[in-house]
């Protein structure tokens, strides 16, 4: 019993965290079509300049987060104004081949300034420690964790289902062409949805850094997992993305309790298993 | 001068005999050899990393299935062929044979499977595979050595004559001739009628159905046919280094691949033997001053592929080809 509910929590903690990380990609996948394979690279940024500001720079844990929010979506929206916006209309080999040579230059630059360490992210002192639920104590990072991923789902929820906005993005991710002749402005969306994209891979680059320590090669090392929820959950499905990275996420947690010998094998098997049922997302037909 | 048309490779008649690609090849072969005596190591390098990626375009250049678990085929290669140097022959020959049957065996199965699926689902699968393999092969570590790596076992003398030396030169002819070898015959496969129709399934699938293709049996066939080629590459590499290492079996091993096709070109033989060369040799010379600088040289240079004008080292060699073609046509008239 104790076991099952180690299990389930921290699979829950894992998976919120590979959806804030991933969501971001499925949305500019089903959006632009765009197989942004750097997107880790803004996870990176986001927990680097959040780790350099609290650690050196002396500010708070939220002030500092922030701060690490709002740089990473301004150079995701400089990015995809003069760079990545050329390459929509490129085929999906010539997208994988510039953003993957992109994230090499990241991993080499992250190098260059902060050296080839991991990048320890000092907690706030109301975030270390554990709390009492009920029967058994949880570290409250991880409840932070589970807070912010559900304030998070919910948000995005409300922003898709609620405004303008999220009908101008509903519209695009079904029919681009059709949206921008009815006066849609396409370039604002493909836009802001990127930065919003980036923005949370940062927070959840911030969030998940006990898990995924923070180092030159994170946006490498993480790559496939973030694609394999993408795919699994299916391009452009925010409700998709959060099943498939649960599921992903406990799945990938149990294993590692249960069968420790195997790494990630069954991850991939449940994947492969997944995709072969549902090659277009976990909720899609 | 009519052959050499916007159709480049509709040749109703038969093609003549090579002659040319012969003696082109093993002129290169003898060349390096006595350009470069002190480079043998890198060049074997290139030669079995010429072989994987020449493997890797049959499916990613000429069918269109871009996959990032190449690798897969290419490890279980290794490890037969280390295995049987440990448990059956030493005999070089033998190996490659049993690496290439290896190699092709899991291209059936997964093949089988993979080529169901299209596009991003099929990279995925893809990667599924090879972290699959990868994974059992770090479990069953009484057999394969785990992360150690599988070592212990030695070659016999190739041909009962030539031993494989410290200097590598053995190992140098080994590969440069398993490497054109396997070039000669690729070259003919997909200069055939089967290679034409994987062309045309890569430009339009459902014309190719309309056409009466049955498109999966081909794909499976290519996906077998490069399986086997991939299985030799891996092969070669356990024979010739002793050792079979879990990287082999690596995803990073398959990024690296599609690297080095992309930066030759896609869809031509010659480009994944070119790009494999250009490859290893900067990162030959930039990781040795700093791997980080490597990062940066390989990913400028993977940005600025996308930007240049498409197929632009293609069009380079086709250029060239041309040319030399004309003139040895013009030497024999």
């Amino acid at each position: 019993m104790s076991l099952l509910s180690n299990i389930l929590i921290d699979g829950v903690v894992y998976g919120m965290v590979l959806f804030i990380i991933s969501v971001g990609l499925s949305v500019t996948m089903g959006l632009m079509r765009f197989i942004n394979l750097s997107h880790g690279a803004f996870a990176m940024a986001g927990g680097y300049v959040a780790a350099l500001l609290i650690r050196e720079q002396g500010f708070g844990f939220g002030a500092g987060v922030a701060l690490a929010l709002m740089f990473t979506m301004a150079l995701a929206v400089v990015l995809e104004t003069f760079v990545f916006r050329h390459l929509y209309k490129k085929s999906e080999l010539q997208q994988v081949l510039f953003t993957i040579g992109f994230t090499f230059a990241c991993i080499a630059t992250a190098n260059l300034f902060a050296g080839a360490y991991i990048q320890t992210l000092p907690l706030p002192e109301w975030m270390q420690g554990s709390v009492a639920l009920g029967a058994r104590t949880l570290p409250k990072q991880r409840v932070v964790v589970v807070a912010t991923g559900g304030f998070v789902v919910l948000l995005l929820w409300l922003l898709v289902a609620r405004t303008r906005f999220g009908i101008w993005l509903r519209a695009s991710v079904d029919n681009a062409g059709m949206s921008s002749s009815l006066g849609i402005n396409i370039r604002l969306v493909q836009c802001a949805t990127f930065a919003t994209g980036a923005g949370l891979a940062a927070l959840g680059g911030v969030l998940g850094a006990e898990l995924m320590p923070l180092e030159p090669f994170y946006p490498l090392k993480y790559l496939v997992l973030m694609l394999v929820v993408v795919a699994v959950g299916g391009l452009g499905s925010i409700s998709g993305t959060l099943c498939a990275a649960l599921l992903l996420g406990i799945i990938d947690t149990a294993s590692r309790y249960v069968a420790s010998g195997f790494g990630n094998l069954f991850f991939y098997a449940a994947m492969v298993l997944l995709l072969s049922v549902r090659p277009h997302g976990i909720l899609r037909r | 001068m009519q052959a050499i048309s916007v159709l480049p490779r509709m040749t109703s008649a038969p093609e003549r005999f090579p002659w040319h690609v012969y003696v082109i090849g093993l002129g290169l072969i003898f060349g390096l050899y006595w350009l470069f005596p002190g480079n043998m190591l890198i060049m074997t390098r290139i030669a079995i990393m010429a072989i994987l990626v020449m493997s890797l375009d049959l499916l990613t250049g000429y069918a269109g299935l871009a996959t990032l678990g190449h690798a897969a085929l290419y490890g279980v290669g290794a490890y037969a062929a280390a295995l049987c140097a440990k448990f059956l022959t030493g005999d070089p020959l033998v190996g490659l044979v049993v690496a290439a049957g290896v190699g092709a065996l899991l291209a059936l199965i997964s093949g089988a499977f993979l080529v169901r699926y299209q596009g991003l689902t099929f990279l995925m699968l893809t990667i599924a595979v090879v972290e699959i393999m990868h994974n059992l092969a770090n479990k069953m570590q009484h057999i394969t050595g785990g992360d150690d790596g599988l070592s212990g076992f030695t070659i016999d003398p190739l041909f009962g004559t030539f031993e494989f030396d410290i200097f590598g030169v053995t190992a140098y002819w080994y590969s440069a001739i398993a490497l054109f070898l396997c070039y000669m015959v690729l070259r003919r496969i997909m200069n055939s009628p089967f290679g034409l129709c994987c062309e045309g399934i890569r430009e339009n699938r459902d014309r190719m159905n309309a056409n009466g293709t049955r498109i999966y049996p081909q794909l499976l066939k290519l996906y077998v046919l490069s399986g086997a080629f991939a299985g030799i590459a891996g092969g070669l590499s356990a024979q010739i280094t002793q050792v079979v290492g879990l990287d082999s079996m690596g995803f990073t091993l398959s990024a690296e691949a599609l690297v080095m096709l992309v930066l030759g070109g896609t869809g031509n033989l010659i480009g994944a033997i070119l790009g494999t060369a250009l490859f290893t040799g900067i990162h030959h010379f930039a990781a040795t001053t700093n791997p980080f600088h490597w990062l940066f040289v390989i990913g400028g240079l993977l940005m600025l592929v996308v930007f240049l004008p498409q197929g632009f080292v293609q069009k380079a060699v086709n250029r060239l080809g041309r040319r030399v073609v004309t003139s040895t046509a013009g030497v024999a008239a």
